[in-house]
């Protein structure tokens, strides 16, 4: 089983678009590793022919008649933005320099 | 404080209720008793962060206005409650907890929050929380921690420590919780109060801030079992605006809570919910109650529930998994926080930069542990196995009920620990979850009430009980029996034993 080093943790840390600090990833690389190291113990049951369990429900997909009602003014759907423009929401720009 | 004051604070809310209905009391004085209380206690206990004192004086003054114009009020008008700030309210702050939405004033009611409204609760403000309902104490808020009213230099529990200290301090008769893992069942365990976490699907998650999505359930928290019952009544049901809500009717739980009994049930003590993790105290309260069901007519059955032994392995990767798809949402694009956008910027280093400044230690490893198990190459080894791990669960239930009507365990192994011990130790931590996750993995419904304090400490523990999906009601026939056998016991509810403030 694996061993998380300091390197794994600022991929994943990237892949979830977290900038985190040099210090972090020390501090998080001792934790995480403890944890999977504690939580691989699920990997007994991989080879068990098992259907998966997802959810505790049976999940149907549920559909609402296609009637208009009411629902957030834009102001309201706004009302949180960090920026806005033209009752739009402002963001940076999308692509980088390179 | 005037004596009047004192005693409207220690009231149950069914006899709040009945008070306001024959006009004995004022729901404007109610509110206006807890709301004092909030004042003089909360500094030292910190259950809120925020606390709406002209929106609940306002929702008490039209209970008030109803009963003089002589309608009829519903089983719960003019009861104050403790809201977690997991749950939007129209116009009031919702942080759930964390700096990413600090501020944020969420423009709709979540469903929990409308119906409480509508029956004529008055919501006095919105309880701590370790931050995204990720812990067991309430330590993991970015807004600091509260105190457990039994021993302020302890823990509530978690995640929802806020919700189980109002109760506890006398600050709210009734509260909110939302259980993921245990985070209704544990702090009320360990603050000597009642939580139930209701079968999945029984209580609307439209409006409450998603974590683990097959596993999140709201559901209600009270001082006595009756109290939790008239609450649960009140937010359950089928909501159209949740895909996953229920369309059934509500368990009678209100009727199976004022019948109380166990006579003739067959109680089931799972083997595997026990061993070197549990304090001795917990253990002898557990024993204890295990011979009162018996003294009330119950049969006590010994259960082997093997794939219970992998319940916490399971969690910690189905809800970890969850909870990095779900918290993706916070982008710092369309609400919340947003942090290093000085023109230069991509979106995406924006994001990044905000959602390090953002989320907190306990959410940040959550993210990256459920990054992992997903990415490909660990699916199958990790998140593929933790589902089976769910199947066999469902079985070992299955299989259990079919011997029995309900399950009994302690709700935690541990009584209150002190606030810092297990801050840093994200495995000491989640142990406090042991015996509550296989019920959100399966999707059942369980309730924790209190059954003693533990000798070697004087704190309170938690008994747990355990019902089939959909048999909400046998918790509270079985909990109103167990609770009034404990009262006459002890001669007064638990709570009575906690220290003054």
């Amino acid at each position: 089983m694996p061993g998380i080093t300091r390197e794994e943790v600022a991929h994943l840390a990237r892949l979830a678009r977290l900038e985190l600090k040099s210090e972090e990833l020390d501090h998080f690389a001792g934790q995480l590793d403890d944890i999977i190291g504690a939580v691989a113990r699920v990997a007994e049951v991989a080879d068990q022919d098992v259907p998966p369990t997802s959810h505790p429900l049976p999940l149907t997909n549920v559909m609402r008649a296609d009637e208009v009602r009411p629902s957030l003014t834009p102001e309201q759907a706004l009302s949180g933005a960090p920026a806005q423009e033209q009752q739009r929401f402002k963001v940076p720009q999308i692509l980088g320099e390179d | 404080m005037t004596d009047i004051k004192t005693d409207i604070i220690r009231l149950t809310a069914a006899e709040i209720a009945e008070k306001v209905a024959s006009g004995e009391l004022t729901a404007v004085q109610v509110t206006e008793a807890h709301l004092a209380r909030i004042d003089a206690v909360d500094e030292k206990v910190h259950a809120f962060l925020h606390v709406d004192r002209d929106g609940a004086l306002a929702q008490a003054r039209a209970v008030d206005e109803r009963r003089e114009r002589g309608e009829k009020l519903g089983p719960l008008a003019g009861v104050p409650l403790a809201l977690k700030d997991i749950f939007t309210t129209e116009g009031i702050p919702t942080t759930v907890g964390s700096k990413i939405l600090e501020g944020w004033i969420p423009p709709y009611d979540a469903t929990v929050t409308r119906r409480l409204k509508d029956a004529g609760v008055v919501i006095l403000g919105k309880t701590n929380m370790d931050e995204f309902a990720m812990g067991s104490s309430t330590e993991n808020s970015a807004y600091g921690p509260t105190g457990n009213p039994w021993d302020l230099t302890r823990i509530p529990g978690g995640s929802g420590g806020g919700s189980s200290a109002s109760l506890a301090a006398y600050e709210a008769p009734l509260a909110i919780g939302t259980d993921t893992g245990g985070s209704i069942r544990q702090p009320a365990s360990v603050t000597g109060t009642v939580g139930v976490k209701p079968t999945y699907g029984g209580v609307s998650r439209y409006g409450m801030v998603a974590f683990s999505s097959s596993l999140d359930q709201g559901g209600p928290c009270a001082r006595t079992v009756l109290d939790a019952a008239l609450l649960h009544e009140v937010i359950a049901g089928h909501d159209p605006l949740d895909s996953t809500s229920i369309d059934a009717p509500v368990p009678p739980v209100v009727e199976a809570a004022r019948n109380g009994t166990v006579a003739g049930m067959r109680v089931g003590v799972v083997r595997q919910f026990s061993g070197e993790h549990y304090q001795a105290g917990v253990m002898q309260r557990f024993a204890e109650s295990v011979d009162l069901l018996k003294e009330l007519g119950a049969e006590v059955v010994e259960l082997d529930c093997p794939s219970f032994d992998l319940g916490l392995s399971a969690y910690y990767l189905i809800a970890p998994s969850e909870c990095s798809s779900n918290l993706a949402r916070f982008d710092a694009m369309r609400y919340g926080l947003r942090v290093g956008d000085d023109g230069s910027r991509s979106a995406e280093d924006v994001t990044a930069l905000t959602r390090e400044a953002g989320f907190g230690d306990e959410v940040k490893r959550r993210v990256m542990l459920g990054t992992y198990a997903l990415s490909s190459g660990y699916y199958d080894a990790y998140y593929g196995s933790a589902q089976k791990v769910r199947t066999l669960i469902v079985r070992d239930f299955e299989k259990a009920f079919e011997q029995v009507d309900v399950i009994v365990s302690p709700t935690t192994p541990t009584t209150a620990f002190p606030i810092g011990e297990r801050a840093d130790d994200p495995m000491a931590m989640y142990l406090s979850d042991l015996c509550t996750i296989p019920t959100n993995l399966a999707g059942n419904a369980a309730m924790s009430l209190p059954c003693g304090l533990a000798p070697e400490d004087g704190l309170p523990v938690g008994l747990q009980i355990i019902a089939p999906a959909m048999k909400d009601d046998r918790l509270y026939r079985v909990g109103a029996a167990v609770e009034a056998a404990f009262v006459e016991r002890w001669g007064h509810p638990l709570l009575e034993e906690a220290p003054s403030l």
